[in-house]
């Protein structure tokens, strides 16, 4: 029997959910398991109810499941709106600070306040109790956790650590001898030993676009995008980055260019609600043809909407977005792994093409953790696409916009070699000079339009994953990746011919690729976290080929498996 | 030697007797006298008859969007901070459209110079009300007269402690091009709000008017070390309008403050993958 445990953590802002769930996830991770954890928060610093969910697998997982094993509650409000999650299950919970009305045996009572008084004479070690005793409740091995305890905690002292570690303990050994089923939640021992990372889609993001060498940064926060602009902050001294918090998402984006422009590698972080105030900006990144790239977490809009759940509802918005025609491309990752590896690659595209590039990413994606293997920076190739001063130096004169083959202009950096660099967001000419004959609108519009179809050619076609000549293919973009994946092991046991194809590179779509390998596909069903169904759209128009059924979902939280197959069973597709 | 003519003579789309004009003359001058040679200058601009500017001289153009000239500008001097980097605008781009950047680029102080060239009306869109415009100005727009308070970027910029706050006229090009001069070697943000006829659509503020309103703050015996002073002088205009260095405050540059720049422009530099392996590791 393989291990596959749900722990969730419910409490109001403020109580430390945060801290538990992490160090249960690394302390499971630590012990070998896979570990995938998601949060549900509201919008505030102090009170509201939130919830931090913990699963633990021998087998690799990226998705939530709903049953719920073991529940932390630390409000009333835990109980009454995740007691129905727990099927067989059980709550930890302090009844001297939590009335209980009719006790049974779902509940199991832990002193939290009076144990961390008594043991270490501070009742804010009380998570920690908690923590413990739900290691205690599944037998779990304590020294894992006295070690992640003594990582966590070794900065704020060593008093500290020796009293989070007798807290936990207290808890542990409290668990392991009142609870009345001992070890009903024995963990099998993975066989595969640790190793691995235990990240969030945000650092893997910003460890992505610093191994790609990125020098500057300019954004305004905005949830669920600041953790990566806080990330690359933290490293900027190390690693030579310029970061600036903008006095707006107008100048973060315009920022960006300037430096793009005089020759170094920029970004911008945001989401849906901030990149609206870059949509000129955008434009402007078009016309000019100067690189750049833009992290967008997507969040429920419009407006403010959800500012801390998650929705895949921007697509649509970043394949239009500002006025007139231009190449754009649009990555989207599904694992951390894609995070990094397709933020580094993102910059190399911005400057071969000379375009705008996208990182889509959502709030669920972004702030979950995953495990995964160690990414491997030795992948990461750097290809600035910028001429060289030797090439420079017998050039009689320099023209930005040099009309080409491909489209793409020999790019060289201002004061380079002597030459000055001319760009202008009027149509221009060679020169980079306003030029509004229509000739060279002719010219310019083309050359630009082109490097599309070049782009087009260097789009990976989707990934297809499970079941070879299925019935029903799931498609999915971004974030979707892990539910859907679990849905297909799911419905391939039950004995059902079902694949998965994924996209992690959503524009401009690989439409050759795509119609080879759906050429004999059955029904065709698209996932996504929204309400229109906009991958779906786009792919329809690009491929010509049709989805036959749409499963979507905007009620701003993120797919579970068993709310993908509920919805594939009502839609008759299963 | 770099002379006027190394920054060549173009076409350019004004009207006959315009001030801008005499501020391209003026920014040249002041350029080739303090030696820069075209490929080290960077001019970024909005969009405006004044934005145009940057098309009429040679070197480095960053011509972006309206009210857009200040923030591509700060992202250049990260990048390369050895470039002399001008953001020309005009008092719609800069003081309407690009308010907030005004404001904040105050604040952040990166070696740059703001030329503003404030004929206090729309030239472009022929004939629009500006924030500087007087009040009671009549427009096709402002059938009524304009009502809403003239912005006075200058106390504005002594009121945020703008490093190098000062005022020239397109009627003076030589006390214009000694100003442009002082604030390219000004190290922070240094405004220079530039008094300008518009021949075309300005029918209040002509070049007769203000000939008849400035002086030379400097014959006054104006100390720019005094905020307070500075700011009296700001606020005069009607009957007599000074020119000249209102205020000069020397602290720490935006670029002072990063550290990182301090071992050459960041376009020198090599990005190292394998450097982020120490990263990962904290991840295990």
């Amino acid at each position: 029997m393989n291990t596959d445990l749900v722990i969730k953590v419910g409490g109001a802002a403020g109580q430390g959910l945060q801290t538990i769930g992490v160090v249960l996830a690394k302390t499971f991770k630590k012990s070998g398991f896979n570990v995938f954890t998601t949060q549900f928060y509201l919008s505030r610093v102090r009170g509201g109810h939130n919830t931090y969910q913990v699963r633990i697998c021998n087998e690799p997982i990226r998705a939530m499941t709903e049953k719920v094993d073991i529940l932390i509650a630390l409000d009333e409000a835990s109980i009454e709106e995740h007691l129905n999650e727990i099927s067989d299950g059980v709550v930890i919970v302090d009844t001297d600070v939590i009335k209980i009305e009719q006790m049974n045996d779902s509940f199991f009572h832990v002193p939290m306040l009076k144990i961390a008084k008594d043991v270490c004479g501070n009742k804010i070690y009380s998570n920690t109790v908690a923590i413990g005793a739900a290691l205690g409740l599944m037998c779990f091995d304590f020294e894992y956790l006295e070690r992640v305890l003594t990582a966590t905690f070794r900065k704020k002292g060593d008093e500290i650590v020796e009293n989070n570690i007798k807290a936990a303990r207290a808890g542990y050994d409290h668990a392991k001898m009142n609870f009345p089923l001992v070890c009903q939640f024995d963990v099998k021992e993975p066989s595969d030993k640790d190793g691995r990372m235990l990240i969030a889609g945000n650092d893997a993001v910003a460890l992505g676009a610093l191994a790609a060498g990125v020098q500057f940064l300019a954004a305004y926060p905005m949830t669920p995008s600041t953790g990566v602009m806080a990330y690359i902050a933290a490293k900027a001294d190390e690693f030579n980055v310029v970061v600036e918090q903008a006095e707006d998402e107008i100048a973060a984006l315009n920022m960006v260019l300037g430096a793009s422009y005089a020759g170094v590698r920029a970004m911008t972080t945001t989401s849906g609600g901030g990149f609206c105030l870059m949509a000129e900006a955008l434009g402007l990144a078009g016309i000019t043809e100067t690189p750049a790239v833009i992290f967008l977490s997507q969040r429920p809009g419009p407006a403010t909407g959800l500012p801390t759940m998650t929705e895949q509802g921007d697509l649509q918005f970043v394949l239009t977005a500002a006025q007139g025609e231009f190449p754009r491309c649009i990555l989207a990752p599904g694992t951390p792994d894609d995070c990094f590896y397709l933020t580094a690659k993102a910059f190399n595209i911005a400057e071969k093409f000379q375009i705008p590039v996208f990182v889509m990413s959502d709030q669920y994606l972004a702030d979950s953790l995953f495990t995964c293997e160690k990414f491997d920076t030795s992948k990461i190739e750097i290809d600035r696409h910028l001429l060289s001063d030797d090439e420079l130096k017998d050039k009689k004169e320099y023209n930005r916009y040099e009309l080409t083959p491909t489209g793409i202009s020999p790019r060289a950096i201002p004061g380079q070699a002597g030459f000055t660099v001319v760009v202008d967001s009027d149509e221009h000419n060679e020169t980079g000079h306003l030029d509004q004959t229509i000739d060279n609108r002719i010219l310019m519009n083309d050359k630009r339009m082109k490097k599309l179809k070049l782009l087009e050619k260097e789009m990976e076609a989707p990934k297809l994953y499970g079941y070879k000549k299925a019935d029903i293919t799931l498609i999915g973009w971004g974030s979707t990746y892990g539910p859907l994946l679990e849905v297909v092991d799911i419905l391939t046991s039950e004995g059902l011919a079902v694949d998965h194809l994924h996209f992690t590179h959503v524009y401009p779509l690989p439409v050759d690729a795509i119609k080879d390998m759906l050429a004999n596909a059955g029904k065709l069903v698209c996932v996504e976290n929204n309400a229109t169904g906009q991958f779906a759209r786009l792919f329809e128009c690009e491929t010509g080929l049709r989805i036959d059924e749409n499963v979507l979902r905007s009620d701003g939280k993120p797919y579970t498996p068993e709310h993908i197959i509920r919805a594939l069973e009502q839609k008759k597709v299963i | 030697m770099v002379s006027v003519e190394d920054f060549g003579e173009y076409e350019t789309e004004w009207c006959p007797g315009c001030g801008n004009f005499m501020i391209l003359k003026a920014i040249k001058r002041a350029l080739a006298e303090l030696g820069k040679e075209p490929h080290e200058v960077l001019l970024t601009s909005g969009i405006g008859q004044s934005s145009k500017l940057p098309h009429y001289l040679k070197c480095n153009v960053f011509n972006g969007l309206h009210g857009r000239s200040l923030p591509p500008a700060i992202g250049a001097k990260v990048a390369n901070h050895e470039l002399t980097v001008l953001a020309v605008t005009g008092d719609g781009d800069c003081y309407g459209e690009g308010g907030n950047h005004f404001v904040h680029n105050i604040r952040r102080n990166p070696d740059i110079t703001l030329i503003v060239h404030d004929n206090q009306i729309y030239g472009l869109t022929k004939g629009q009300a500006s924030p500087t415009s007087e009040l009671g100005m009549k427009t096709k727009i402002q059938n009524h007269g304009v009502f809403n308070t003239p912005l006075n970027p200058l106390s504005l910029a002594i009121s945020l402690d703008c490093s190098f706050v000062s005022r020239g006229f397109a009627g003076d090009v030589e006390h214009l091009t000694e100003l442009i001069k002082k604030a390219i070697q000004h190290k922070g943000l240094s405004l220079v709000d530039v008094l300008q006829p518009c021949v075309s659509f300005n029918k209040l503020n002509t070049f007769k008017w203000y000939s008849e309103r400035v002086y030379r703050m400097e014959e006054k015996d104006h100390s720019p070390k005094d905020r307070v002073k500075a700011f009296e002088r700001s606020l005069e205009w009607d009957e007599r309008i000074p020119l000249g260095v209102f205020y000069v405050n020397e602290k720490a540059t935006f670029e002072d403050h990063l550290d990182v720049l301090s071992s050459g422009p960041f376009v020198k530099n090599k990005a190292d993958p394998e450097k982020v392996d120490e990263l990962l590791d904290s991840f295990i």
